[in-house]
């Protein structure tokens, strides 16, 4: 097998690969020593590199960064001066704009309502497509893989072309409004990325394992419940991350499937509408931006790696 | 007995009272069934529909045939939609990935690199109704002469430009808007093509290296050719993202000033015109734009299938 007919290899890039796994390129170039010139010429530029690098990932932070910052600042000094002023002692910083927001802005039962939304958006469609990939994956039947293929190209499809029939289907049934409809809304949506990663995950497992399994006797669902669920969690986790960020930070669903119900509105929802009817009031809008960004954020910094194994198990394997 | 007992274990049907011949045949339309359903339902269907009402006037009582799309191709309105989409086709997917391969090369090259990746990466995290708050504030503006609290009007008048009004100067708000997806995107980018990286062989590397190419060389004709086919899947993940757009206009200019999107005028047609004919004929515009890709995928898909 030569490098050169099949440059990269996209499975052995999706597999492993972390922030910060397999060694940088300053690490693995980094053989023999030459000169002492060449070695002074080498971490000068090595040392170009690295301010260049941190420049651009200061200049990525700034604008959370201030944003946290003003989220502190009391609403004048955020009307009267940048925020980059406030990080010079003498410190005003203060509560209140999140007192402020959480009382009287509905932010708090938004979150509920977030929560309310995404976890059961996130819990159905991972079920469903567990189930449906496993079928794909380790079963036979007639038209199997254009049926596959076809739950693939949908991924591509633009949410308006559904949301209007939507809409209809669910005002028929007198769902609107209702979280339950948002909750079907989204396991649809998420459905054909689902189906997809895990279809090629239980697809990479062994055949061995399940077949010895299967002359064992055991049922396909004892086969998906005891081996592949556990064999999947990698897989599994990084899923749910995508969902549940995914579901967390949609508007346009919420607004179309929930439109007229301010009671049920998600954060997302809920921050949009304080931008229209606040538009400078940054003492409201910074704070209530923060608290809608405080659970994706931790979730990020948490399950970091399952995240980025997920984006790469999506894009690059497919 | 004993023997029997087990015997029956092992071919217990997976439904109970199911005849064995039958279990084989229909036992997987079980498993995918509600998958299935889901997608019928949801995405299939509505498609059909879509595809259906944009032949038909506003409320759908009028067969008019291709009357909605002569108004989009033909109307001026219209016209600036499809201009800053292709606008935003072009820019938004040309800086996100090229961005996100030069951050990944360089970023390849350091020793605090996954912190680093980190910083450019956390707005993904972000929702576009927060990047929208983020960017509206870094945008903020007010006339010279006073003080100036958003950060680039602060920046530019330090230097003794005059500030700029970034959302509703016609000549700049596109891209300022275009500029808030890069922020968020350029980290989604990065992550895959840096994956990429890492599985070019070192040895190659080094051996152009000791043939005396440049640095620069050894990127444009060793590292990106190499790592072609993911830049493509990365590329077309763009396009199929950035066709869509609609939190980011939706939050931070309203359509207004000729920033409209496809995807936005869109929702507007639809639900605050309940225009559902020319709102159809808007969101086929989008599929047609996305075939090509789905084609794509699909190919790439199969090719891939055949190599296990």
């Amino acid at each position: 097998m030569s490098a050169t007919n099949n440059p990269v290899d996209p499975a052995q890039i999706a597999v492993g690969e972390e922030f910060g796994a397999g060694p940088s390129a300053a690490a693995r170039l980094e053989g023999e020593p030459a000169t002492v010139g060449e070695r002074l010429a080498r971490w000068a530029s090595g040392g170009v590199v690295t301010v260049v690098v941190v420049l651009i990932a200061l200049l990525w932070s700034v604008p959370t960064f201030g944003l946290f910052i003003s989220s502190f600042r009391p609403a004048a000094a955020i009307r009267d001066s940048g925020w980059w002023t406030g990080l010079v002692p003498p410190w005003h910083f203060t509560l209140d704009n999140y007192a402020t927001v959480l009382q009287s802005q509905g932010i708090g039962q938004a979150f509920i309502n977030s929560l309310i939304i995404a976890i059961p958006g996130t819990i159905l469609p991972v079920m469903v497509a567990a189930f449906a990939a496993y079928a794909f994956a380790w079963m036979r039947f007639p038209g199997r893989d254009w049926i596959f293929l076809g739950i693939v190209a949908l991924l591509v499809v633009p949410l308006q072309m559904t949301l209007g029939p939507i809409l209809a289907i669910f005002t028929s049934l007198n769902l609107t409004g209702e979280y339950l409809s948002i909750w079907l809304a989204h396991t649809a949506f998420g459905l054909p990325f689902a189906v997809y990663l895990l279809r090629n995950f239980f697809g990479a497992l062994p055949s061995d394992l399940l077949e010895s399994a299967r002359i064992d006797g055991a049922s396909h669902l004892r086969i998906f419940g005891n081996i592949l669920l556990p064999l999947a969690v990698p897989a599994l986790a990084s899923l749910v991350i995508f969902q549940f960020m995914w579901v967390w930070n949609d508007l346009l669903i919420a607004l179309v499937v929930l439109g007229g119900n301010p009671d049920k509105s998600p954060l997302t929802v809920n921050v949009a509408n304080l931008v229209n009817s606040f538009g400078t009031n940054y003492e409201v809008l910074t704070s209530a931006a923060f608290i809608s960004m405080a659970l994706p954020l931790v979730v990020f910094f948490s399950l970091q790696r399952y995240f980025v194994r997920g984006i790469l198990a999506g894009s690059v394997k497919g | 007995m004993a023997v029997t007992a087990e015997g029956s274990a092992t071919k217990q049907p997976l439904v109970l009272g199911t005849p064995n011949r039958w279990r084989g045949a229909w036992v997987p339309w079980l498993w995918i069934g509600p998958a299935v359903a889901f997608v019928v339902i949801f995405l299939v269907y509505p498609v059909v529909s879509t595809l259906w009402l944009s032949l038909y006037n506003f409320d759908s009582t009028a067969f008019v045939f291709l009357d909605n799309y002569r108004h989009i191709f033909t109307d001026r309105n219209m016209l600036v939609v499809l201009r800053n989409n292709i606008i935003w086709l072009i820019l938004g997917t040309a800086f996100t990935v090229f961005l996100g391969l030069i951050i990944a090369v360089l970023a390849d090259r350091v020793r605090i690199e996954s912190l680093v990746k980190s910083a450019i990466f956390i707005p993904m995290a972000i929702s576009f109704v927060g990047a929208g708050v983020i960017w509206n504030f870094m945008y903020q503006f007010t006339p010279a002469g006073t003080t100036q609290v958003g950060l680039l009007n602060a920046l530019v008048t330090r230097i003794g430009l005059a500030p700029q009004a970034w959302l509703i100067d016609e000549r700049i708000n596109n891209l300022a808007l275009i500029a808030v997806y890069v922020w968020m995107w350029t980290g989604f980018c990065m992550v895959i093509l840096s994956a990429a990286l890492k599985g070019v062989p070192t040895d190659i590397i080094e051996a152009a290296r000791m043939d005396g190419a440049s640095e620069l060389n050894i990127f444009f004709r060793v590292i990106v050719p190499m790592i072609s086919p993911t830049i493509a899947v990365v590329a077309t993940t763009m396009v199929i993202n950035v066709l869509k757009i609609f939190d980011i206009v939706y939050v931070m200019t309203g359509g207004n000033f000729n920033t409209s999107v496809v995807a936005y005028e869109y929702y507007r047609q639809a639900f605050n015109f309940t225009d559902s004919g020319i709102s159809s004929a808007l969101a086929v515009v989008l599929l047609l734009a996305v075939i090509p890709i789905m084609y794509f995928n699909i190919r790439r898909f199969r090719a891939q299938e055949a190599q296990r």
